[in-house]
């Protein structure tokens, strides 16, 4: 095997030659520049996805335990239905077969519609760990809160939401670092992001190893700064002698 | 334990080394010939399902096979191996693969890890539209969505006609080229630029191929050619002296025909592509130039 190369961060994307400072200028572009805003597209698409996954999930979950068949239905129904379907399919599915049943979407960008499939397919498994984290509350407590005179959406609110909120921070870190891996899914409909960056750049520099460890360090990085932020929020909410929490 | 695992760890390095060290030493000793091969490169190389592989360059490659075997004097054994565009060049230089009959362009930043032989098929990158666009040239894709497959260096020649000329269009990538051809015909892309035969075979099998046509000049110019492991000199000459027996016999332009303008396996569509000047001038004059020099031109 050959040395390793890594100037070829500092080529210019155009005509190959090396850039001094490693960043092109003006419309010249090096790869450097090219693997950042790659990785911009990759944090963009996870963070986006993230927000979508979080508030539909956290409704669907909810919306699962509710005393009210129909809608528990309901929220069943989005659950096994978008986590049934693997992740890569959706998106195709988002991307050539919704536009062709509703031709408004034609005109949205592809990012919108790969945030919808990643954030809805993520939305599901989100949902299934909040319906897990409420009925892990004993059924006791939302009996005294509504014995107490609240209705059902103040105990929820301020009984049962707080505590099983609070519990599923752990499952739903690994969601969220699971979802800037699944982003990856994105550049099969032409999201100019880290993994179409990693094949296109080895194709054009011969030099495979190089970029995909660059990519590779990138996506590791991301995921332990979500892992960062997640911690740094369980700890930040955490209630004294309570789930585990020192008094 | 740790011993055992000592000598396999000798006996592998040995391996390597001799594998490393003369293919046609080993191709005799071993009795077996590893090609890689891909599923889906038009017709110079694809899969009729399962592990059958079939097309021009292929083909080729059965000829050289058969012509080392006389070399050698016994029968050797084909393995056939599917490689992408990702892990060809790396096989092709460890050692896994032999003789890579796919649809590689011979460049010079490829001439570091790997050698190619005389050139079979020079490629032209061409435009492919909805035949009522009315587009019939680059420049009229001026703020219009252009289809590119990732992976090719067709992405890198957009970009540089794109600087070049002043032509603002967006692009968009599909991971492969079927994709890509689905965002031509669900009209997400008005172009799609892509090697000729890539176009023409994904055409010659779409649902109704008079709605597109290939339109514009050539963007550039690249010679596709049989890959194999570098410092070989005497392994690629004696592949190289098959092919030049094929092109100066006059049995090459019969494979073309074969592969490209009468139909083919599995669903017996013909691609319907005559070679072009560049690829009839390389069967003339066999050489392996990389694409720099066809662009110096």
């Amino acid at each position: 095997m050959s040395a390793w190369d890594w100037q070829v961060f500092c080529k210019d994307t155009i005509d190959q030659a090396i850039v001094a400072s490693c960043f092109g200028s003006g419309n010249d572009q090096s790869y450097l520049d090219w693997l950042l805003s790659a990785w911009g597209w990759t944090l963009k698409v996870s963070a986006l996805a993230l927000v979508l996954a979080l508030m539909v999930g956290i409704c669907v979950g909810v919306i699962r335990t509710l005393p009210h068949r129909t809608l528990a239905l309901a929220g069943d129904a989005w659950t096994e239905l978008f986590r049934n379907i693997p992740v890569l399919v959706q998106v195709f599915l988002w991307y050539f077969v919704v536009p062709e049943l509703l031709p408004a979407m034609k005109r949205l960008p592809s990012y919108f519609l790969v945030v919808c499939a990643l954030g809805f397919y993520t939305s599901a498994r989100i949902s299934e760990q909040v319906r897990a984290g409420i009925q892990s509350i004993p059924k006791g407590q939302l009996y005294a809160g509504l014995a107490m005179g609240l209705t059902l959406a103040q105990t929820y609110r301020y009984v049962l939401l707080p505590v099983a909120l609070r519990m599923v921070i752990p499952p739903l870190t690994s969601e969220a670092m699971s979802i800037v891996k699944n982003s990856a899914v994105a550049f099969a409909v032409s999201i100019a992001e880290l993994v179409m960056f990693a094949r296109q750049a080895s194709e054009e520099t011969s030099r495979d190893i190089e970029i995909y460890l660059a990519v590779t360090m990138l996506y590791f990085v991301s995921s332990l700064g979500v892992f960062a932020l997640a911690r740094l929020i369980e700890i930040k909410v955490k209630v004294p002698g309570f789930l585990g929490a020192k008094q | 334990m740790k011993k055992s695992l000592l000598v396999f760890a000798a006996a592998l390095a040995c391996a390597n080394a001799s594998v490393q060290a003369d293919t046609l030493k080993k191709i005799k000793d071993s009795a077996a010939v590893t090609m890689g091969v891909r599923d889906s490169s038009g017709a110079l190389s694809y899969t009729l399902g399962g592990s059958r592989y079939a097309g021009y360059h292929v083909e080729i490659c059965q000829r050289i096979i058969d012509n080392l075997d006389k070399a050698i004097g016994k029968k050797s054994e084909v393995k056939y191996i599917s490689v992408t565009s990702q892990n060809r060049i790396p096989l092709t230089q460890n050692g896994t693969v032999d003789i890579e009959c796919g649809s590689t362009t011979n460049n010079t930043a490829r001439q570091k890890d790997v050698a190619f032989v005389n050139t079979t098929f020079v490629e032209e990158v061409r435009i492919a539209v909805k035949a009522n666009s009315g587009i019939t040239n680059i420049s009229q894709l001026n703020g219009k969505n252009v289809a590119t497959t990732t992976g090719t260096t067709s992405v890198q020649l957009l970009r540089k006609h794109e600087r070049a000329t002043g032509v603002d269009f967006k692009e968009i990538f599909g991971k492969d080229h079927a994709d890509s051809f689905l965002l031509l015909e669900t009209g997400r892309a008005d172009a799609f630029v892509m090697d000729g035969a890539i176009l023409a075979g994904n055409i010659a099998r779409s649902k109704s191929p008079a709605d597109f046509k290939i339109v514009g000049e050539v963007l550039s110019t690249e010679p596709i050619a049989i890959m194999l492991r570098k410092d070989d000199p005497a392994f690629k000459k004696t592949v190289d002296d098959s092919i030049k027996a094929l092109m100066k016999s006059g049995e090459i332009s019969k494979l073309w025909t074969k592969w490209f303008e009468q139909p083919i396996p599995p669903s017996n569509t013909r691609v319907g592509m005559t070679p072009n000047e560049n690829t009839k001038f390389a069967w003339a004059n066999p050489n392996d130039k990389p694409a720099e020099d066809y662009a110096k031109k």
